[in-house]
This record gives C-alpha cells, structure tokens and sequence, in this order.
C-alpha cells in the first residue's frame, strides 16, 4: 500500500481489471519428503548425532570383523607376556637351556656395601635368578663367623623400591644356604630382593641386606620355537627375538586385550542392542493391544504391567539371574537377555499406550475416518508412523542402560561366566590390578563409555529429528 | 487428596503384595534347595533341619506362612548365619545404606539444581559447555569405574600428603561418607544438571518471565523468585525413580569402599545363597521403593498446586 498522494487521480478502466492469475503461488517447489526422508535430513544436520552413528557402525562394525581381522583365541594365555602395558618392549634374547644350580661353585667377589654381602650371581634372567651371600653376622662378643651362628635365612622379593617403613615384600623361602635361586614367575622389570638373617629363636635379625636388578627377558630356543616365534631361519643363543604382538597389553592372565574387547563388544553390544530390541517390540505389542482394546482390559492390561513396573529392577535382575543359573559350558548371556525382557516391559508398554491413546483422538484421523478410511489404513498410515518416532528413541535410549546393566551384572560377578569375556567382566577382573596395570582397566571402561556416549548422543539427535512437534521449527 | 493418598496406598501395598508373591515364587524355582548345600546330611537331619525351616510342608501352605510371617514384618532367620534374623540383618545394615543415599541424593540435588541453573544462566558459553560436557562424561562412565578411579585418586593423595586426608574405605566417621555419597550421587546429579537445565530454558520463554522483565523486575529476583523455583518442579518429579538407582547404585560403591551396607550384604547373601536373606532384603527394598515414589508424588501433589486435581 501506497502513502495516499496529494495529487489528483484518474482511475482508468484498467485499474479494475482482473490481475493475472498466480500459477506458481501455492505450487510444490520443494520435493515432497516422507516422514523419514525429512527425519534423516534432519538427523544428518546435527553433526553430533552423526557422529555417534558412525561411531556406533563403527563399533559394531569392530566387533564383528574383528574376529577375522585379529585372529587371536580371546582366551588363549600368552604365558612370556602376562599384564603387560600396550606397547611394552617385546624383545627377548635366547638363552641356553635351564640348568639346575646348587650354588656357587667358584669364589665369588662378594658385594661389600651390604650388611650379608648378597650379591647376583650371574645374569638376571626371566629364567632364573639366582642371589649368594655371604654371613657376616657373628657370635656374641667377636667371636669370628662360624656356622655355628647360622640361625638360617629369610629371602623377600617385591617389585616397589623400599622404604625404611616398608615390608620387604613376599617372603620366598627361609634357608640355611648361603644362596638362593628365584624361578618363580619373573617378569621382566625391576626386582627388589631382600635376605633378613635368622636368630636361634628363628626370629629375624637386624641383619638385613637388599638387593636392586632388573631381570632381563630370556627365552630358550625350542621355546621359541613352539610358540612359532622363530619366523625364518634358524636362531642361536644370543639373538633377539620378539614376542608375540598384543597391541592393547595382555590382562592378568596373559590374555590377549584387543581380542578380549572384541569378543567381549560382542557380548555387550549383543544384549546391549537386542535386549531393548526385544523388550521394547513386547511392550509395543502390549501397549498397542491394550491402547485399541481400551475398557476393561485396558485397565487390566495397565494394572498389571503398573505392578510389573513396580519390582526393584536389579534386585529382581539378579534374582532371576540366580533363577536360571548358569551351567557349565554356558556364557549365561541368553539368561541374563531373558531376564530383561521379563522385567523391563511395562515402561515401553505404558508408553506406546499412552501414545495410541493421543493420536486415537488427534483429528486427522477422525478426519481421515471420515474419509472413510478403514482400520488398516489408519494403523498403518497413522498409528504406526507417527509412534514409530518414540519407539526408536525409546529403544535408543534404552541401549545405554541394557549395556549398565550387563556391566553392573558382570562387575557383582552375576554377569556372564569366565572364560566369556564381556566388557562389565573385564572392567571388573581390571579393577583388581589398577594400581599396579591401569590399561586392564581403561581400555574396557572406554569401550563402554563410548558406545553409551555414543548411543545417548545419537537418542538426543534421534529425539529432536523424529518428533513431528519440532518440524518445521528450525 | 486424602482420597488420592488412601488410593495410592492402597495400590503400593497391593505392589508390595506382587512383589513378595514374585520373589517367593522365584526363589523356590531357583534349582537346589537352600540345604543341599550343607555338609553331608543323613535323612534325619535333613528331616529335622527341613521341619525347622518349614520346608516339608507343600508349598501353598510355605506360601501363605510366609505372607502371615511378612504382614507381621519377620522375615525369617538366616540359612547361613545360624540363629540370625534376617530383622537383625536388616537393621543393622540398612542405616548404614540409608544414611548413604540421603546423602547421594542431596548431593545430587543441590548439585543438579546449581549446575543446572548455571548452565542455562551461560547458556551456549564457556561454562554451559564445560559443565555439560562433565554432564555427559558422568553419564555415560559405569558407576564403579568412577569408584575405582575415586578410590585410586584417593590413595595417590593420601600416599602424597603422607598422611589419610580421606580414608580409601570402610565406615564409621563423616569422612567416610563424603566420597562414597559423592560417587554415588554422581550420575544423579548429571541426569538431573541436564534436567534443570532444559527445564530452565524452557521456563524463560513463558508468559510469566516475559509480564516479570516487562513489569521491570531486576534479573536476579526474575531468576530466584520465578525461574528457579518453578523450574525445581520437574526435578522433584523424578526424585522418586533417583531413589529407586540411588538405592541399587548403592550396591557397587558399597561393595568397592568396603561399606557395610544392607546392598553389599544382599551380593554377599546371593553369592551364598542364602534363601531368607535375599527373600527379605528383595521384599524390604521393593516395599521400601514402591512407598517412596509414592512419598515423593504426595510431595510433589502439595509443591504443585497443579497436579492436585485427581489425576
């Protein structure tokens, strides 16, 4: 509209002639999008959302090609490399055969700078290590070193320097040599030995004597040859080989990590998905047969699952747990898939319910009654599209809890049974040994919260996408 | 509203009746029996041990002896624990447990409710992105992780002041509680932070907000006066279900710090089966949760006018 001006005006016929018709006015330009063409676009512009779904196929994708690409038995124990860190050092040299030792044969240099003189006698070895002292503990006045005095000896070993407050560390053996051969499961790192001199009484002394080394590695020939470590050719002793590779260390049995995450996702992810899957299509089924019934049997159908909502969920987990047991040779993952669906129903139940409900008296589709549209139609045009949207996120957001709920299982040792690995099991066998080998711990505490990052982030996206209420609301 | 209450009450005590059916029912499903554990049994003594428990009587009669013994709040002796009510049991841990949740779930709360404030008061900066990252760490990282990475961060600072700031484990002080409760409260507080939080902004776009800015009231008080309190609503709502994982969340942090609680006895007594003991605990705790969510809706009826109406 035009200011009205001042100046005169002459209407002509033309001004009241009829203005060219609009064609493209109310016209379609834009392609027409079904419910969940638009769903993905919108889906596909929350770029967290997306994310998470590929994190997720990835994930999955993981755990399933895994097995093919990284072909280690999961429960397969690498005795050489037990505990060891993701990247450790895998050289190991070979050595002679073992050969029994019955102490020193020749003089040795004993170290002076200890109160016993323990000093190493040869190489330390993953084989063997093997200690010699020599007693400078004395009669009462100065009566020279005689057997006599020789009460006997106590031998520690620990891994953690020693401070004046500290124990020793494990007692190995209490002897009346002047020597001591530890064979018993030496890995290579830093040891502490101590030896602690005996009284009459066999109490210990004062006298003590604490020794630092590092243990070396060693493997014999026809060892590595078993273990298929000898790739080509032939080795002597001398040569550095290396072991076998565990790229994400090997837990407290040495077993390999990669392999055990893996076989482990598949567990977890397995009742991590399908769980929900199942409970969710069973209170779907529920919830819809009792949402058209309506009356009295929709009363029914709702009191009922009201009382199934109402039973302590992980109390009655385990309960169920214990109900079915587990047998030998079983991995206890189907029993526990079970037990969720028994118990964890009602919620979606109730839920698709009260969304019949709603869109039963929604006007479109008493309009498209009036249409004459029949049952079927307004099923599977109305019903089902439009809560289609809520199960999915329903079933989104219910993974995370499926995937909490296998962990809290497994971490109270009511989860699936050893050797079965899973993610909740290995967290919780990783727990034991945190302080001293954090990496059995992280890596499964990472997949998990991963994959329910992943998941709660995708059900945020999949939530804002599928409701038709945030459409067009940009 | 009395009504409500009698109809609620009722209805828990009909739920409470389900789960004690559900929980008998099952637990005499569970293949063996609570004796064939025991060491080598003649037939006598089976005989005798099975008409102290009441076991040889069939099991309807088991049943309704169970209900009368359960309406009159006995629970039973223990299997495994000679001449132990499972009364007794419960008594003297579920304080213990109690005490735990109270203050998980303040924790919870008030830290639910400030975070929750905050980041919709910095919405889309720094701290609204910070603190919802937390949020989402705190969800998605299992439980006992977070225990065990408290319970080693706690050893490192112990082990570093060369002296226990705070203890690692066990129970008897204030300062025993801190940890566990914070551990135990934290994913609460993270579902209830991104509560709080959408529940913020969505009460800045109602009418009462925009006639509060137009009447030219200061920010503060539009903040503390209608937007904070209004948005507290929801949170309270879900309280009742918090209770409910704060309760069973219970379990894994009592089991890692070493807390004599009524959860780490329930593992305890499922490990070794013992048949009285997890009957009554399962029932305890169902009973204790059903009347909870209820106490919370009650509360919830007399906060919001709004919801008074019969629903």
């Amino acid at each position: 509209m035009s200011e009205p001006s001042t100046t005169t005006w002459h209407p002509s016929p033309s001004d009241f002639a009829p203005k060219p018709k609009h064609k493209s006015a109310d016209a379609i330009t834009r392609p027409a999008m079904s419910y969940w063409q638009d769903a993905w676009r919108r889906l596909k512009e929350n770029k967290r959302a997306l994310f998470s779904l590929y994190l997720i196929i990835g994930l999955v994708t993981f755990t399933l090609a895994g097995p093919y690409l990284w072909t280690i038995d999961p429960s397969a124990q690498d005795l050489d490399q037990i505990g060891i860190t993701p990247g450790a050092n895998r050289n190991v040299t070979i050595a002679p055969a073992y050969q029994p030792w019955y102490g020193p044969t020749n003089e040795l240099y004993y170290d002076d700078d200890n109160a016993l003189g323990l000093t190493l006698v040869g190489d330390a070895t993953s084989q063997a290590v093997r200690l010699a002292w020599k007693s400078t503990l004395r009669g009462p006045g100065s009566a020279p070193y005689s057997d006599q005095f020789n009460h006997g000896y106590v031998i520690y070993r620990t891994l953690f320097a020693l401070e004046p407050s500290d124990a020793f560390g494990l007692p190995l053996m209490e002897t009346k040599n002047h020597f001591f051969e530890d064979r018993l499961d030496l890995q290579p790192t830093d040891y502490y030995y101590t030896v602690v001199a005996l009284d009459s009484q066999g109490l210990e002394t004062g006298q003590f004597a604490t020794i630092a080394l590092t243990v070396k590695r060693v493997i014999t020939i026809l060892e590595a040859q078993q273990r298929g470590l000898t790739k080509n050719g032939a080795v002597v002793e001398g040569d550095q080989i290396e072991l076998a590779l565990h790229p994400f260390g090997t837990d407290y049995l040495g077993r390999d990590m990669l392999a055990r995450l893996i076989y482990g996702g598949q567990v977890s992810l397995f009742i991590g998905i399908f769980a929900p899957l199942l409970y969710v299509l069973l209170g779907v089924i529920y919830g819809s047969i009792a949402g058209f019934m309506g009356g009295g049997i929709d009363q029914l159908m709702m009191r009922f699952a009201d009382f199934a909502v109402a039973l302590p969920f992980l109390l009655f987990m385990i309960l169920l747990k214990v109900i079915f047991g587990i047998g030998p040779g079983e991995s206890g993952v189907l029993p526990m898939l079970v037990a969720m669906v028994i118990l964890l129903w009602p919620a979606p139940a109730r839920l698709v319910r009260g969304q019949i409900l709603q869109i039963r008296e929604e006007s479109y589709v008493s309009a498209s009654q009036l249409l004459g549209a029949s049952t079927n139609y307004l099923i599977f045009r109305h019903m089902i599209p439009n809560t289609m949207g809520v199960i999915l996120v329903t079933i989104t957001f219910q993974v995370p809890s499926a995937i909490f709920t296998e962990a809290f299982l497994s971490f109270i040792g009511m989860g699936v049974a050893p050797p079965t690995p899973s993610w909740g099991s290995m967290c919780n066998d990783g727990i034991k040994s945190m302080l001293t080998r954090p990496h059995e711990l992280f890596f499964p505490a990472l997949f998990i919260s991963i994959t329910v990052l992943a998941f709660n982030l995708l059900g945020d996206g999949l939530r804002d996408s599928l409701d038709a209420r945030m459409r067009n609301r940009e | 509203m009395l009504r409500y209450t009698l109809k609620r009450l009722a209805l828990g005590i009909l739920t409470v009746w389900f789960i004690a059916t559900a929980t008998f029912f099952g637990m005499h499903a569970v293949p063996g029996d609570p004796l064939s554990s025991d060491k080598s049994t003649t037939a006598k003594i089976r005989a005798n041990l099975e008409a102290k428990y009441g076991l040889d009587k069939p099991l309807l009669t088991q049943y309704a002896i169970y209900l009368k013994n359960i309406s009159q709040g006995d629970f039973g002796i223990s299997f495994t624990q000679e001449n132990r009510q499972v009364n007794d049991i419960i008594k003297e841990h579920f304080p213990i447990s109690a005490i735990l949740g109270i203050l998980a779930i303040v924790f919870a709360a008030l830290g639910g409710i400030l975070w929750g404030a905050l980041t919709a008061l910095y919405r889309n900066r720094w701290p609204d992105s910070v603190i919802m990252f937390l949020v989402i760490l705190g969800i998605s990282v299992p439980s006992f992780v977070i225990a065990a990475i408290s319970q080693m961060f706690l050893v490192n600072i112990n082990a570093f002041a060369g002296t226990t700031i705070l203890p690692v484990g066990g129970w008897g002080t204030v300062w025993h509680m801190i940890v566990p409760a914070m551990v135990l409260g934290l994913s609460t507080m993270a579902y209830l932070t991104r509560l709080m939080r959408s529940s913020m902004l969505e009460i800045v776009n109602t009418d009462y907000i925009r006639t509060a800015q137009s009447k030219g009231l200061p920010k503060t008080r539009i903040f503390s006066r209608h937007q904070l309190r209004n948005a507290i609503l929801p949170v309270i709502t879900v309280l009742g279900p918090a209770i409910a994982g704060i309760t069973t969340g219970g379990f894994v942090v009592e089991i890692v710090f070493a807390i004599p609680g009524l959860g780490r006895y329930f593992v305890e007594a499922i490990q070794q089966l013992d048949y009285t003991v997890i009957m009554g605990t399962t029932v305890f705790y169902g009973a204790f949760l059903v009347f909870m969510v209820i106490l919370v809706d009650l509360l919830y009826g007399w906060i919001d006018p709004r919801v008074r109406i019969n629903p």
